[in-house]
């Protein structure tokens, strides 16, 4: 019995304990997996810094969308920004409308698994299109080798990986090739989630990275992080100005510069295919979906304190893990949609 | 349950009812029914999420090739297909091997050998399924890709079913990592059947004059019903496994006759889809493919049962 009140004693110090080491602040958020790498960074610096805790589960931009229309997380991440329909939704299921706050920047590349053909091998639209339509099938169709004339490309059949869960990432290249191929457009959409012609699903940039890097032959695309930590080559691709351009951080920031003087009020926009010599053409801004209007009010101060300081020194964490940061025209337009957020 | 004893008491009949004993048949009765409304609770949910879908494909969703969620139009043939070929596949795999091993557990090990072999053919089936998801991703995808399906698709090139380029993910690695979890569940039941056999069969087989072989094909013809139903249970596991399959079977919503090709299976569809499903009608076409699912494992676990509960009562009584 002595022993039994003992561990009872015990029990509820605990407990008490617990409870005061819990009452600091705890976040939720979920979304994409493409800026997982720079989320996971900036939530680590900034809750030793503050003291407020992030929990970020990367389920892709789908779930992102999806957890925040249902109100299980407080915050949610998208590359694809959500339609008017999904926000009408949203609205109607919340009672609040959804915030698009663009948070970096970043590039999906075109990672291929061929040693025969080296580093920077250059693709065009039009032969992107083809490989991912399951019409160019052979590493050394006459419509790869005509552009890469230094290349000796081998007999090898071409194995196209995608992903197989909704994602952004899925979002910002296939709004890319719809806008570069009729073929596309018609046959295919853009969307989080596509009926693929051709090619083997994998879960996450990693399952398509491991593809990949499995695979002779394969071809896929990733967000730049993946490809680089993963050691994969990937494509030099031809903007609209006719370039072959690598993306780097300095042709994704180009690719945003033209953007934000047409930014639409809500900032949703697309910056795939943009004008400018030095632009990639595959890049894309990335969201956090915040509530504009949060029941916990305490949870909306220390959101916004958050995304004030990612705005300022967040961005000087993007260039080592291969994203761009925002253009200083965009950091205003965001700063300005962030005092929209009630805070009490 | 023997009816309470009546006690006379005075001039009138009384029953002594022992409070305990009706509140324990009455919890035990309830927990019962309880598992039973689980179930068709389960049923009920799935059937009312997919509603959408029912009332928009009917029939025709089960027989429907396409899955576009751009155009929002759905359909579960590939799934059904993939998932039946997948598990075939497997069964055809494991049942010689499942087979063989329960003979030589049953009829010609030693004693002492029996147990340690039962036990590690055990512990396959106690292996995580993503375990061999990842097994089957870093060993068995690249050794297919390399060594296996090259050979296969430049010898057997005139059969529809070796055709194609050599992925190392598709239908066969999927159909192998298959046979693989459901052989201990076939060897095990397959070898406890075998043994329910009285040793009287055996014996008289024997008396008359029969080898050691056609012993053993009697008792097998025998245990007939048995190993059936182990196969039963074997293919409802195969139907219902998730994790690794979808780590190496490709992914692809796509029906083809060749087995290098890839596949996609209802598990691993609603594995890699459901949580970023955003349309209702995207949503509503995944619970419809569970349901079928859920139906599907349902009646093959059933039937295996019936089987096998009629094979042991049998040699019970006999």
């Amino acid at each position: 019995m002595k022993s039994l009140t003992i561990a009872l004693l015990l029990l509820v110090l605990s407990l008490v304990v617990g409870e005061t080491a819990f009452a600091q602040m705890k976040l939720n958020g979920a979304g994409a997996t493409f800026p997982y790498v720079i989320y996971s960074k900036w939530f680590d610096v900034y809750s030793k810094k503050s003291g407020v805790e992030f929990n970020y589960q990367s389920i892709g931009s789908g779930g992102g969308i999806k957890q925040v229309t249902e109100g299980t997380v407080d915050f949610g991440a998208s590359d694809g920004p959500m339609s008017d329909a999904q926000l009408q939704e949203a609205k109607g299921k919340q009672g609040t409308d959804i915030l698009h706050i663009p948070t970096v920047m970043g590039a999906d590349v075109v990672a291929y698994n061929l040693p025969a053909a080296g580093k920077d091998l250059r693709l065009t639209p039009d032969v992107l299109a083809g490989i991912f339509l399951g019409q160019i099938t052979n590493w050394n169709d006459s419509k790869i080798t005509s552009i890469n004339p230094g290349k000796n490309l081998p007999d090898e059949a071409i194995i196209v990986a995608h992903r197989s869960d909704g994602s952004g990432t899925t979002y910002i290249f296939t709004d890319y090739l719809n806008k570069v191929s009729k073929t596309w457009a018609v046959n295919v959409g853009k969307g989080t989630s596509v009926n693929w012609p051709a090619g083997l699903g994998g879960k996450g940039n990693e399952g398509v990275a491991g593809i990949v890097k499995q695979t002779e032959g394969a071809i896929g695309y990733v967000e730049l992080a993946y490809a680089v930590k993963n050691n994969l080559p990937y494509a030099l691709m031809q903007n609209k100005e006719g370039a072959f351009v690598e993306a780097t951080f300095e042709s994704v920031s180009a690719a945003a510069a033209g953007a934000s003087k047409n930014m639409p009020e809500d900032l949703r926009v697309s910056i795939t295919n943009p004008d400018g010599k030095g632009s990639y053409p595959i890049s894309g801004f990335t969201w956090l979906l915040i509530y504009q209007n949060m029941k916990d009010k305490s949870k909306a101060q220390e959101i916004v304190k958050f995304l004030k300081w990612a705005m300022a020194d967040g961005q000087s964490y993007t260039k080592d893990l291969y994203y761009a940061p925002l253009p200083e025209a965009v950091v205003k337009l965001c700063l300005k949609k962030i005092d929209t957020i009630s805070t009490n | 349950m023997a009816p309470p004893p009546t006690v006379i008491v005075g001039a009138k009949k009384r029953k002594i009812i022992n409070m305990g004993d009706l509140v324990f048949q009455g919890s035990t009765t309830f927990f019962a029914f309880l598992v039973f409304a689980l179930v068709f609770l389960m049923a009920y949910e799935m059937y009312r999420g997919s509603g959408l879908s029912i009332d928009k494909f009917g029939w025709s969703f089960l027989w429907r090739e396409i899955w576009d969620p751009v155009q929002d139009e759905y359909g579960a043939l590939v799934f059904i297909f993939g998932t039946f070929v997948s598990s075939v596949l497997a069964l055809v795999l494991a049942l010689p091997l499942s087979i063989g091993v329960a003979v030589f557990l049953s009829e010609l090990a030693p004693r002492w050998l029996e147990k340690p072999v039962s036990f590690l053919i055990e512990l396959l089936a106690a292996i995580p399924s993503i375990v061999y998801g990842l097994w089957g991703i870093f060993v068995l995808v690249p050794w297919l890709r390399i060594s296996v399906e090259p050979l296969l698709s430049k010898n057997l090139k005139f059969l529809p079913l070796f055709r194609g380029a050599p992925y190392g993910f598709g239908m066969l690695a999927a159909g192998i990592i298959l046979a693989i979890m459901v052989l201990p569940i076939i060897t095990s039941i397959s070898r406890d059947v075998l043994q329910a056999i009285p040793t009287a069969q055996r014996e008289a087989a024997l008396a008359l004059g029969a080898t050691r072989w056609e012993t053993t094909r009697i008792i097998l013809s025998d245990a007939k019903s048995g190993i059936l139903g182990a196969t039963l249970l074997g293919l409802g596991r195969a139907v219902g496994e998730t994790m690794a399959v979808t780590m190496v079977i490709g992914n692809r919503p796509e029906i083809s006759a060749s087995l290098l090709a890839p596949g996609y299976t209802m598990a691993s569809v609603i594995a890699n889809e459901f949580t970023e499903a955003t349309s209702d009608m995207y949503i509503s076409s995944l619970i419809e493919i569970a349901l079928i699912l859920f139906a599907m494992t349902v009646l093959l676990n059933a039937a295996a049962r019936l089987i096998v509960w009629g094979v042991t009562k049998k040699f019970k009584t006999a």
